[in-house]
């Protein structure tokens, strides 16, 4: 494993920062925020992602695809982090088209992945519900077997980009009791089935999530991904894929909070001096850049880790999203003190910064979480 | 057969025909690692045996050229002879600031001559080297050195005292920084020169730690006449050759200690705790408060190691360096005080003792690495000074 960029990955960045400086400023999240959009990100936007070939970077070609790797992705997904971009790759790339392309059957990656990588179709994955915390097989949603159908019950949370998704994958139990990783299936589930309610719901970072209700929702064998009963190892493997995918987002949004910060301690003038001249605030910014460094060690690994189907993956995923749970939110929390009193006003940017740590913190697992899951493997 | 794969199999074949089995599963750490000398006294003649063997084929520094005494080594044929020496666990056949500090620095500001007369020294382990740097008045200030040197025909006449010398006594040459020039501002003048610790005129006392050992001095030099031809570098100009040492001490204290080096290493710091704390029927160990603390300590652990590859990988790619050598000691020296302080917490009371009964060997050597450690983040440039570096030249702050 060889934690640098390639060439082409150092375009692919060059390409992407240029992207994000010219159509994703700041500004226009909190545009999106400020009037509060249904959609929550601009579809004209995702479909020049879709041409620049990020949105099926790690789709067969066959399907409109690159073929690319995650470590790839990472780089362009950094990159619009910066700008916190609400853009649907945790939805549609990281979670929906990955559990597709792992599991899906021929038929069913040939009705989805084309439309995806065109940025003409939106997919997502529902797993976490009220109970689960952030346990992915803590599942009640129930699927009951009804001859070669099954009928879907239950309510999943803050499924991301839910209310417009074209299709959801849903994690529900088809046996075992909540918490097993047995007894999981995952399900395609189209969104006009008869059955399910989405209802837009409000985060503090207002991206797109909603509430998922699937009362009665009657689907054939063939909307099955993989084999049923045995969705929780395939989940789990999603769910590790996205982990990573999600640490690169949060990388560039740390960086980003960061360097502005920085931008700020060189000229903020107190006391007739920079105020980053005080040792005070040096020291606690050298100690932050190291923490920046180390998450971005540690989450290189992690992308890199999939791509190579790596077997320490699931501890490499655990260690970049704690370190970087931990270090985006130190830097926004550092950002709001060194800014002062403006950086707990809205006008200034740093308050996204903030909220979006947040939200990123717990999806997936904040840094106790894997902390615990690290001894767990480890066998401890 | 690519050629680092032959490398490797003949590595292999001469490793398991000519290494002394009985020294695999010997540590190489500070306390009990070979530095080689003149003073050197051999315990164990495996130990002499193995240094002897390395140094013919250049195995102890790797990566120097065959004509100073080093391996000639790629960088990648340096790297399977450590993993190679790691899978049978042998301890590196030296060590010593010949290896980590003076060397390299030779290699860069070095003439000809010097290279010649002191690096094959280096390589054999005839001639061990101490650093004399810091002084009572002059210590993260270091540029405000006092120690004097005038020049008297093709000699300098050195006065003054230097501290905190680890290993003076024991050494054999010190590399030293002396001021040349007094009415110059203080970086402009200072003078980088090497000289043997017999030169009449030097005179070392040792100075006990808290870890109940001794492995620094206080030097003091008094008319001591040291040749022109071992200045290193320019007249005056010794500043720029003493920061490129310290970057190369920064990267070897971190590697010495941030890696995971020392006790509980094999087993990791859970096998450690097997000795001392309850484990649950299903091996998981049932207080949570210390699972999360070795937890974080080895996945801080990785995170570092991960990190160092990733300064070397982009080295090699030739993006200069990711990270300032300054990261890596702060970070490096600060895990394995954590780290120290976690085994001190999962022995408890038996990591409180000193000596004598009812404490087996294992928890007497706790003790004073625990206790060592805590020099870890004030020798080679305080975590403090490290952090004004990465605040001044990484992150561009103002004075
Ligand atoms: C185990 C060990 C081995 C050593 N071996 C050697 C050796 O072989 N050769 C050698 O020459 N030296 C050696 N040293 C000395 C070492 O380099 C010095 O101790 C170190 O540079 C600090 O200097 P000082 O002890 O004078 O502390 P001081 O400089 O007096 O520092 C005291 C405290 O003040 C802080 N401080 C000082 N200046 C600043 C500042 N600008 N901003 C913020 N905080 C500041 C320091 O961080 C520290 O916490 C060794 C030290 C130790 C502990």
């Amino acid at each position: 494993m060889q934690l640098v960029l390639t060439e082409e990955q150092e375009l692919l960045a060059k390409t992407a920062s240029d992207f994000v400086r010219e159509h994703s400023p700041l500004a226009r999240v909190r545009a999106l925020r400020d009037r509060r959009d249904e959609v929550g990100f601009s579809r004209a936007l995702w479909k020049q992602m879709a041409e620049l070939g990020w949105v099926g970077i790690r789709l067969p070609e066959a399907y409109g695809g690159a073929g690319m790797g995650m470590a790839d992705l990472a780089v362009v997904l950094e990159q619009l982090g910066r700008r916190l971009a609400p853009e649907p790759f945790l939805s549609t790339v990281l979670l929906g088209s990955e559990a597709l392309r792992l599991a899906g059957s021929e038929a069913q990656q040939r009705a989805w992945l084309p439309g995806v990588a065109a940025g003409e179709r939106l997919l997502t994955l529902a797993w976490q519900e009220a109970r689960s915390r952030f346990d992915p097989c803590r599942i009640e949603t129930w699927a009951e077997p009804d001859g070669s159908e099954f009928v879907l019950t239950g309510e999943k949370i803050q499924v991301p980009d839910a209310p417009v998704a074209d299709a959801i994958v849903v994690a529900a139990r088809t046996g075992g009791s909540a918490r097993d990783e047995t007894g999981i299936t995952l399900f395609l589930v189209p969104r006009d089935a008869a059955g399910v309610s989405i209802t837009r719901q409000t985060r503090i970072d207002h991206r797109n999530a909603g509430l998922v209700r699937l009362d009665g929702v009657r689907v054939g064998a063939d909307a099955v991904l993989g084999d049923p009963g045995d969705g929780g190892r395939l989940l789990q493997r999603v769910v590790d894929h996205a982990t990573a995918g999600l640490c690169a987002e949060m990388l560039g949004a740390m960086s980003q909070v960061f360097d502005d910060t920085l931008e700020y301690l060189k000229t903020r003038l107190q006391f007739g001096v920079p105020i980053g001249s005080f040792q005070g605030l040096k020291h606690r910014a050298a100690r932050l850049f190291m923490e920046l460094e180390l998450a971005r060690s540690a989450t290189m690994a992690a992308v890199r880790a999939v791509d190579e189907e790596a077997p320490d993956l699931a501890r490499l995923v655990s260690l970049a999203k704690a370190r970087c749970s931990d270090a985006f939110v130190l830097a926004a929390n550092e950002a709001v003190q060194m800014f002062g009193g403006v950086g707990m006003t809205d006008e200034y940017d740093v308050g996204f910064y903030m909220k979006r740590a947040r939200v990123a913190e717990m999806c997936f697992g904040d840094a106790a979480w894997h902390r615990e899951r690290w001894a767990r493997l480890g066998g401890y | 057969m690519p050629d680092l794969e032959r490398f490797r199999a003949d590595l292999r074949d001469w490793l398991d025909s000519h290494a002394p089995k009985a020294l695999m599963g010997a540590p190489g750490n500070e306390l009990e690692g070979v530095w080689g000398g003149r003073k050197a006294t051999w315990s164990d003649p495996d130990r002499k045996h193995w240094l002897e063997l390395c140094a013919e084929r250049g195995f102890t520094a790797p990566e120097w050229p065959r004509a100073y005494g080093g391996g000639g080594l790629s960088r990648d044929e340096a790297r399977v002879l450590r993993q190679e020496l790691a899978q049978r666990k042998l301890p590196p056949p030296l060590i010593g600031f010949g290896l980590t500090m003076i060397g390299p620095v030779l290699l860069q500001f070095g003439t000809e001559e010097q290279k010649q007369e002191h690096l094959p020294k280096v390589c054999r382990g005839e001639i061990r080297w101490c650093q004399g740097y810091s002084e009572p008045g002059a210590g993260s200030d270091l540029a405000g050195l006092q120690c004097r040197a005038v020049l008297d025909g093709d000699h300098y006449v050195i006065n003054g005292q230097k501290i905190w010398t680890s290993y003076a006594d024991q050494s054999d040459w010190m590399f030293c920084l002396v001021r040349t020039d007094p009415s110059a501002k203080k970086q402009a003048g200072i003078t980088f020169l090497l000289f043997d610790m017999e030169t009449p005129g030097v005179s070392v006392k040792p100075i006990p730690l808290i870890s109940g050992s001794s492995p620094f001095c206080e030097t003091f030099l008094t008319d001591v006449r040291v040749p022109t031809r071992n200045v290193v570098g320019q007249v005056n100009g010794g500043w720029t050759v003493a920061k490129a040492l310290l970057a190369h001490e920064r990267t070897m204290i971190a590697d010495a200690f941030g890696g995971g080096a020392g006790i509980g290493k094999g087993r990791g710091i859970a096998g450690w705790a097997h000795d001392y704390v309850e484990f649950e029927p299903d091996g998981r160990l049932g207080d949570a408060s210390l699972r999360h603390r070795i937890a974080q300590t080895e996945m801080d652990t990785r995170a570092f190691v991960l990190t160092t590859q990733r300064a070397r990988d982009a080295a090699k790619a030739g993006h200069g360096p990711g990270a300032a050598s300054s990261l890596f000691k702060i970070y490096g020296t600060e895990l394995n005080q954590r780290r120290m302080e976690l085994l001190v917490a999962i022995a408890g009371p038996q990591a409180l003792g000193w000596e004598g009964a009812g404490f087996d060997e294992r928890e007497l050597d706790l003790t004073r690495q625990w206790l060592r450690s805590r020099g870890n983040t004030i020798e080679g440039g305080t975590s403090e000074i490290q952090l004004n570096i990465i605040a001044k030249h990484v992150l561009g702050l103002p004075d």
